[in-house]
C-alpha cells in the first residue's frame, strides 16, 4: 500500500521510496524519508492534494507523488 | 581656530585596512521566528511573515554588543541548500559568498524552531559543511512546551559536536542576552571538523578540496558532487575527469539521485538526535489544538475561506466609507480655501485643481487599501494564507499551475506589486512567470475608484433578490479579473510556457496567533509605500495633467468680476467656458488626435484623454475625468456622475450609454495601466521582454473586450 491509500487520521510507517520523481526528492528534503511515522492529516476536496504530518510538521503534497511512498499502516482512524 | 595645514601622506602609507565590519548571516527554516529575532537583535524595523518565503529582500542590521558590533544579514527562510526556488538560491548564494557586493559572512546564526527541530537540524547539518563559526538559537520554546515537547539543550549541544545552543523566546525576549554573549564570542567557536550526520561524505569532500587546491572549499566540492550547483559540477568533472567523478558518485550515492541519498542519511541521524534530546511532556490544552484541526478539514476550511473573502469585501466597502468621506471633504475644502485666499488665477488653479484634487483623489483610497491589507496581513500571520494554497491547488491545476500560485494571486487583489514579489516562492520558472502575468489581472485597489464612479453613475441602486445590483456588478468585475488572469495562465501554460506538470509541495505552518506589533509594522509599511507613490508618481502625473489641461489659455478670457448674487447665476456660464478651455487645451488636442483610435469603443476625446493619462497609474483617471469635465477642485463623485450622465456627442447622442460603460469597465478590468507593475515585472523576470509582452497583451485584450461589448451591445 502507498501513502496515497491512507484515510484521514491514519498513521503509517514509510517503508520504501521511489526516488525517480524529482518531486519526491523535494519531499525527502522536507524530511519524508524511510522509517519515519507519518499521519494523514487531511485530504482536500476532490481527493487531492494531501496533508501529511510528521515530527510536528505538516507538508502538503499531491497524490501523484504520494504513490511513490510505500507504507505500512500502523493505526487506523477512529 | 588653527591655521589650515596640508600634510601629504602617501596612500600606501595609511594603515587603514578596508575591512568591513564582520557580518553574521541569520539563517533558518521559514516560520521559525527568524525575522522577529532579527528585529530583537538589531532594533531595526522589519517585518516577519508566516508563509514560507516572506523575507525575500536582503535585510541587514547592526547588532551592538558590549565591546563590538557586527552586521546581521537576514536571509530568506529555507529548508535546504539545494536551491530550487529563488529564495533558496538567494540564501545559498549569500552564505557561500557568491553574491557580488556582499562579503561572505564570517559566522552563522542558525535559527531552529523548537517545535520543528527535525527540519531545523537537517539544514544545520548542511550548513556545518561551510566550516564557519556557527551558533544556534532555539526559538519557540513556549510553543514547544504548549505542544508537550521539552528539549534537553545540553544534550543537543553535545550531539552537535559542541556548537553552542541558546534557547530564546524572541517575542518575550528571554535568553536574548545569553545569545548576544554567545555572538560576541562567535569567533572562538570552532565548528566540528565534520558534521556528525554523514561523516564519510564530508571527509571525502574534505580530502578532495585539499587535493584540488585553494579554489575549492569543502562546500564547493559537496555542491559539485550533489550536482546542486551546475557550474561547480562541470568544473569538478573537468579537473578530475568525468569517469573518476562518476565512480565517486556511484560509490557515495549508488544509482540514486544524490539529493535523495543525502536526505536519507542526514535525516536518519537527525531522528536519532531527536530521540535522545526530546522529551514528550503531557499535553494540557488539547481543546484549542482540536478546534484548529477541525477547521483545517477540507469542508470547514473551504467554508471559512469563502466567509472570510466575503467579510473582507464587505469591510473594504462599508468600513472605509466614513473615512473616505472625511478625506474627500477635507481635500475639496482645502482646494476651495486656496481659491478663496489666492483668487482665481493660474497658481491657485495649479494648487487646487492640479495638486490637491489630483493627489487627494488618490489618497482617498488609503482607508480601503489599509483595510484590505490588514486582512491579508492577519491571514498571512495566522498561517491561514498558506492553507488556502492547499485548498485551492485543485482549482489552480486546471489552468496548469499549482497551489503555490494562490498566495500571490490573492494578494494582488490589494496590489500587484507585492504579489509579483511573492511569486519568488514558486520554484519552477515557467510557473512563476505565468503567475506573474496573471497577477495584474486581479482587481487591485487602484481599480476600485473608476469602478466605484462608473457603477454609482450608471448602475441603478436597486435590489435583485437579496443582492444589490451595484454590488453584483462589482462582484462580476472581480470575477472578470479572475477569469482574465486564470485564462492567461492557461493560455501561457499551454503555449509559450509549456512544461512538466508542476509539483505541489508546501510546508503548512500551524495556526498562530497574529502578533500585534508585527501586524502594525507591516500595515505601516504598506501605508508608507502607498503614500510615497501618491507623493511621487501620482503627484507628477497630476501636475502634468493639470499643465496639459490649463494651457494654452483661451484668448477670449475675460476678467471675472462678480458679486455673490451673480455668482450662482453665472455658474453655468463659467462651466461652459471651462469646458471650452478644456477642449482647446493640450490635453483636449491630444484627446482629439487619439479619438479615432477609441471611437470604435464609443469613447469621445474626453474619455480617451482620461484613459491615456491613466497609463502611468490608473488611480489618476478619476481625477483626470474631474478635470476634463470641468468640475474642478470640488470633484466629488456626485457631481462628476451627473456630468458623465449628461455628456453628449456633438450631435446630441449620449456618450455614456450602457454598452459603452460596460466596455469601459472591461477595458479597466483587463488593461495594464500601472508603471510600478511593469517595473516590478522587469525586476523579477530580469528582462524587458515579459513586461513588454504583458503590456501589449493586456492592452490588446482590454481594447478587444471593450470593442466587442460596445459594438455588439449597440446593435442590440
Amino acid at each position: 500500500m502507498t501513502l496515497a491509500d491512507l484515510a484521514p487520521g491514519d498513521t503509517a510507517k514509510l517503508d520504501e521510496i521511489d526516488t525517480r520523481d524529482p518531486g519526491v526528492i523535494r519531499l525527502m528534503i522536507l524530511g519524508m524519508v524511510e522509517d519515519i511515522t507519518v499521519r494523514m492529516e487531511n485530504i482536500a476536496i476532490g481527493g487531492d492534494p494531501l496533508e501529511v504530518g510528521f515530527f510536528g510538521s505538516s507538508v502538503s503534497l499531491r497524490k501523484e507523488q504520494a504513490r511513490h511512498f510505500k507504507v505500512t499502516r500502523i493505526a487506523q482512524s477512529d | 581656530m588653527t591655521e589650515k595645514t596640508e600634510v601629504k601622506i602617501p596612500l600606501s602609507g595609511i594603515g587603514i585596512r578596508h575591512k568591513a565590519r564582520a557580518s553574521i548571516a541569520l539563517i533558518g527554516n521559514p516560520n521559525t521566528g527568524k525575522s522577529t529575532l532579527f528585529n530583537r537583535l538589531t532594533g531595526l524595523r522589519q517585518t516577519t511573515g508566516n508563509f514560507p518565503g516572506v523575507t525575500v529582500e536582503k535585510h541587514q542590521g547592526t547588532v551592538e554588543l558590549g565591546h563590538s558590533a557586527f552586521n546581521l544579514i537576514d536571509l530568506p527562510g529555507i529548508y535546504s541548500l539545494d536551491g530550487t526556488s529563488t529564495d533558496e538560491r538567494i540564501a545559498v548564494d549569500v552564505t557561500l559568498g557568491r553574491v557580488p557586493g556582499t562579503e561572505r559572512p564570517s559566522g552563522l546564526l542558525v535559527v531552529i524552531d523548537a517545535t520543528h527541530i527535525y527540519q531545523g537540524l537537517y539544514l544545520l547539518e548542511q550548513l556545518l559543511e561551510l566550516q564557519l563559526p556557527t551558533v544556534v538559537a532555539l526559538t519557540m520554546i513556549d510553543a514547544a512546551t504548549a505542544n508537550g515537547i521539552s528539549i534537553d539543550t545540553g544534550k543537543l549541544q553535545e550531539s552537535l559536536g559542541g556548537i553552542p545552543v541558546y534557547p530564546v523566546n524572541s517575542i518575550g525576549g528571554h535568553g536574548l542576552d545569553d545569545l548576544k554573549d554567545g555572538l560576541e564570542k562567535i569567533k572562538e567557536v570552532s565548528p566540528p571538523p565534520v558534521p556528525a550526520s554523514w561523516p564519510e561524505f564530508s571527509e571525502t569532500a574534505q580530502q578532495l578540496s585539499q587535493q584540488l587546491g585553494e579554489d575549492w572549499q569543502r562546500i564547493d566540492v559537496i555542491q559539485a558532487l550533489l550536482q546542486t550547483h551546475p557550474d561547480y559540477a562541470g568544473k569538478l568533472s573537468r579537473q578530475l575527469g568525468t569517469e573518476p567523478v562518476n565512480n565517486l558518485r556511484s560509490r557515495l550515492f549508488g544509482d540514486e539521485p544524490p539529493a535523495a541519498v543525502e536526505a536519507r542519511r542526514r535525516y536518519q541521524w537527525v531522528k536519532g538526535v531527536i530521540d535522545a534530546v526530546q522529551v514528550h511532556a503531557p499535553l494540557y490544552s488539547k481543546l484549542g489544538a482540536r478546534l484548529v484541526r477541525w477547521t483545517n478539514r477540507p469542508w470547514p476550511a473551504t467554508l471559512l475561506f469563502f466567509t472570510v473573502l466575503l467579510l473582507v469585501f464587505q469591510a473594504v466597502f462599508t468600513w472605509a466609507t466614513p473615512l473616505m468621506d472625511a478625506i474627500d471633504s477635507a481635500s475639496s475644502g482645502l482646494g476651495r480655501l486656496i481659491v478663496e485666499q489666492l483668487g482665481d488665477n493660474a497658481f491657485s488653479s495649479f494648487l487646487a485643481d492640479g495638486v490637491i484634487a489630483g493627489v487627494g483623489s488618490v489618497i482617498i483610497f488609503l482607508p480601503q487599501i489599509l483595510i484590505l491589507f490588514l486582512f491579508i496581513i492577519i491571514l498571512e500571520d495566522t498561517g491561514y494564507l498558506a492553507r488556502t494554497s492547499f485548498l485551492m491547488d485543485r482549482v489552480m491545476r486546471t489552468v496548469g499551475l499549482s497551489g503555490q500560485s494562490v498566495i500571490p494571486m490573492l494578494s494582488s487583489f490589494a496590489c500587484a506589486v507585492p504579489s509579483i514579489m511573492a511569486t519568488r516562492v514558486i520554484p519552477d520558472r515557467r510557473d512563476r512567470i505565468a503567475t506573474i502575468l496573471a497577477a495584474p489581472f486581479m482587481t487591485c485597489s487602484a481599480r476600485l475608484p473608476i469602478y466605484a464612479l462608473l457603477i454609482a453613475a450608471f448602475v441603478p441602486n436597486q435590489s435583485v433578490g437579496w443582492m444589490n445590483l451595484q454590488g453584483l456588478v462589482l462582484f462580476a468585475l472581480y470575477l472578470l479579473g479572475i477569469v482574465g488572469g486564470l485564462g492567461t495562465a492557461l493560455l501561457l501554460k499551454t503555449s509559450a510556457l509549456r512544461g512538466p506538470k508542476p509539483h505541489f509541495m508546501l510546508a503548512l505552518p500551524e495556526f498562530r496567533k497574529p502578533n500585534l506589533q508585527t501586524v502594525a509594522i507591516k500595515l505601516w509599511d504598506r501605508a508608507r509605500v502607498f503614500l510615497k507613490r501618491a507623493g511621487t508618481v501620482i503627484f507628477f502625473v497630476a501636475i502634468l495633467v493639470w499643465l496639459l489641461a490649463y494651457f494654452p489659455r483661451m484668448e477670449s478670457e475675460q476678467p471675472l468680476s462678480m458679486t455673490t448674487v451673480e455668482q450662482s447665476a453665472s455658474a453655468n456660464l463659467e462651466l461652459a467656458r471651462s469646458a471650452a478651455q478644456m477642449e482647446q487645451s493640450w490635453l483636449g488636442r491630444m484627446g482629439r488626435t487619439i479619438e479615432p483610435v477609441f471611437k470604435p469603443l464609443g469613447w469621445d476625446w474626453r474619455v480617451s484623454s482620461a484613459v491615456i493619462a491613466g497609463f502611468p497609474a490608473r488611480e489618476v483617471v478619476v481625477a483626470v475625468m474631474g478635470t476634463i469635465y470641468a468640475v474642478g477642485s470640488e470633484a466629488d463623485d456626485q457631481r462628476l456622475s451627473e456630468k458623465l450622465r449628461a455628456a453628449t456627442w456633438p450631435d446630441g447622442r449620449l456618450i455614456f450609454t450602457l454598452p459603452m460603460v460596460l466596455g469601459l469597465l472591461v477595458f479597466y478590468a483587463w488593461c495594464l495601466q500601472c508603471a510600478a507593475t511593469l517595473a516590478t515585472i522587469r525586476r523579477e523576470t530580469n528582462t524587458w521582454r515579459w513586461p513588454l509582452f504583458a503590456w501589449c497583451y493586456m492592452t490588446a485584450i482590454g481594447y478587444g473586450g471593450a470593442l466587442v461589448i460596445y459594438q455588439v451591445g449597440s446593435l442590440l
